[in-house]
């Protein structure tokens, strides 16, 4: 049975209300993702029938307002939710982080009103798959040199170009797209599923999320309505404030799987003898087990700071670019040394820390590379630019 | 149909055992506190047939210490309208069988489990239905409303029972009553927040038991692992060391 680590208490940071959501949402890993998720991954299959159910338990955005369909919940509570996803998988938590901060996060900061009633309660409920259309093939790291570009043809808008590493874009029904427009000014498209020219093909082979769909965008001439461009944001701080969002939920999504690596090389350990006495019972696998521990309650104490902050609408983009940084970096390391206290066990489905490893190497560079993010600190701490 | 679902506050499943004061109390310190799993599914039930249209509303109670409110904000959370605690200690089955019968009388339908996952005691539901004056049923594993009738499943030795009573009632119910206990949506939680949760003075009720002394189980003896091949082994130790032959 699942003992997930508290050293320091930080539960008693933690409300009632964020425990019933805790548990809720771990009940629902445990009853829906943990028996089916190996198979999945081994498969390189995504469990399609999730969507609606984690949409039926809230998870999809929690703390977008009940009105359009979401829970009106803190920023905590959201983090909770996504650490409880990451500890089932990555590719669950990937899932819940698009469709809530990529997805129903822009339509409801920068779309209007009709555009908020008719996609955000879909989008909650899981009927709809959302998916986010940022990086391009010759485009990653830095989005500003898009070339995705569309024309105002006086009843609607032409979308030309392409898009890379989609999660969940080839089962999308809407994707919000960014592309230039005439002047060069990065604005946010509605794409629906269905509209002629637009193609979604999926990225396979892949040794990482592989229980996560992921696919191209291709805009071949795409005539977008016009009641489909995002009205009330201009420029890459569009995206970039989606990205906000995200990166602060997988700063909180990697401690789930870290301590489900954690939790089970600790039972491991234990239970393991070697020379007549626990493997526990070395030195050099306290050190792993102490180390991670204390990796686990830092990172848990950066994710619930940055939660507070951003609660209080305080977060800065380079403050979540650490706490995602650090806690993604935090999670693999563990993940990897964790598998070495299995011993070969450890390459096996029968435990999570391969999944988790391959997992978490997208994780850490998704969403702003590992590298990038040290470049937001040392742009942050010098006011110096070295993006380029 | 008004339906009073009894919740008891327990220990998590997964809880170490531990006791303190010379083994005469339960320590509680660091221990999450859960619904009882036979009450989770009473309610699961309780809130399946509200969805049905056969429930008007669910009220849920408990009898404790604020630090119950939490299991009571979860089971709200879950589905029930409202919620009662008679701020008292628990610590009796009779006791908390009479502060409960002071407010159940005007339910139509009151769900227990069978028993609490604590203390396993299995008395409170019987012992509200006899104070209470009202029929009842144990060993529920199947529930339906057909107007004011209730058809109840109940698994007898070798086969199943249906029965068909009228309320007011008590049933105890047990695994079966409902497929899985309901995890709550995210906005069900945000909503139990807004929904009535009631203190009421306890009446007065006098402990007829008190915990005298815990013992833990005896550790678990180390396994003694036997070759396949040798059964004549396996026969001597359990001639001889066992002495079960």
């Amino acid at each position: 049975m699942y003992k997930p680590p508290d050293y320091l208490l930080v539960d008693e940071l933690l409300s009632e209300e964020h425990k019933i959501i805790r548990s809720a949402v771990r009940d629902w890993v445990d009853r829906s993702v943990k028996p089916i998720i190996e198979n999945a991954a081994q498969n390189h299959e995504f469990p399609i029938h999730l969507i609606k159910e984690m949409g039926s338990i809230g998870a999809f955005g929690p703390y977008i307002p009940q009105k359009y369909g979401g829970a009106g919940m803190d920023q905590v509570a959201y983090g909770i939710i996504m650490t409880e996803l990451e500890r089932g998988d990555s590719a669950i938590r990937s899932a819940a982080s698009v469709q809530s901060s990529l997805v129903m996060y822009p339509i409801y900061a920068f779309g209007d009103e009709a555009q908020r009633m008719k996609y955000l309660p879909k989008l909650a409920s899981g009927e709809w798959v959302g998916a986010f259309g940022l990086t391009e093939p010759n485009h990653g790291s830095d989005p500003g040199s898009m070339l995705t570009r569309f024309e105002d043809k006086g009843d609607h808008y032409l979308l030309n170009g392409s898009k890379m590493w989609i999660t969940n874009s080839p089962i999308a029904d809407v994707s919000v797209v960014w592309a230039k427009d005439e002047t060069g000014v990065v604005r946010g498209l509605l794409v629906e599923k269905g509209m002629a020219g637009l193609s979604a093909p999926e990225t396979k082979n892949k040794w990482s999320l592989r229980a996560s769909l992921t696919g191209e965008l291709v805009f071949d001439n795409v005539q977008v309505p016009k009641d489909n461009l995002l009205p009330n944001v201009k420029g890459l701080k569009g995206p970039l404030k989606c990205l906000n969002s995200a990166r602060y939920g997988i700063a909180w999504g990697a401690i789930g799987a870290a301590m489900d690596c954690y939790d089970v090389a600790l039972r491991y350990a234990m239970e393991r003898k070697q020379f007549d006495k626990p493997i526990a019972s070395f030195q050099l696998q306290q050190k792993k087990l102490a180390e991670f521990l204390t990796e686990i309650t830092k990172a848990q104490l950066l994710a619930w700071r940055v939660g507070m902050l951003r609660n209080e609408n305080r977060a800065t983009p380079a403050q979540i670019s650490m706490a995602k940084r650090n806690n993604v970096n935090m999670a693999l390391q563990i993940a990897r040394e964790s598998r070495q206290i299995l011993g070969a066990m450890g390459i096996t489905g029968d435990f999570p820390m391969m999944r988790h490893m391959m997992n978490l190497e997208s994780v850490i560079t998704y969403e702003g590379t590992h590298d990038i993010h040290l470049l937001i600190t040392g742009f942050d701490v010098t006011g110096i630019s070295a993006f380029g | 149909m008004k339906v009073l679902v009894l919740i008891s506050n327990v220990p998590d499943t997964t809880t170490k055992i531990r006791f303190t004061g010379d083994n005469t109390a339960f320590d509680e310190s660091g221990v999450q506190w859960i619904i009882n799993p036979w009450d989770e599914l009473a309610l699961t039930r309780a809130v399946e047939l509200k969805e049905a249209g056969s429930v008007q509303s669910i009220t849920v109670a408990n009898v404790g210490t604020k630090a119950t409110e939490a299991t009571l904000r979860k089971a709200l959370a879950v589905g029930a309208d409202d919620a009662i605690r008679v701020d008292t200690e628990a610590n009796d089955a009779f006791a908390v069988a009479t502060q409960l019968a002071a407010i159940a009388k005007d339910y139509d339908l009151i769900l227990a489990g069978i028993e609490a996952s604590d203390y396993n005691g299995a008395a409170v539901g019987g012992m509200l239905a006899e104070l209470l004056d009202f029929n009842s049923v144990s060993a529920v594993s199947g529930l339906q409303i057909e107007g004011d009738t209730l058809q109840v499943n109940r698994d007898i030795d070798g086969g199943s029972q249906l029965l068909s009573m009228s309320t007011p009632a008590v049933a105890i119910v047990q695994k079966g009553i409902t497929k899985e206990p309901r995890i709550p949506a995210m906005r069900g939680i945000m909503m139990a927040r807004k929904k009535p949760l009631n203190v009421v003075a306890p009446v007065g009720a006098d402990d007829r038991t008190s915990f005298v002394n815990f013992e833990l189980p005896p550790a678990k003896a180390a396994c003694k692992m036997i070759d396949e091949e040798n059964a004549k082994e396996i026969i001597t130790l359990l001639h001889e060391e066992a002495k079960v032959i």
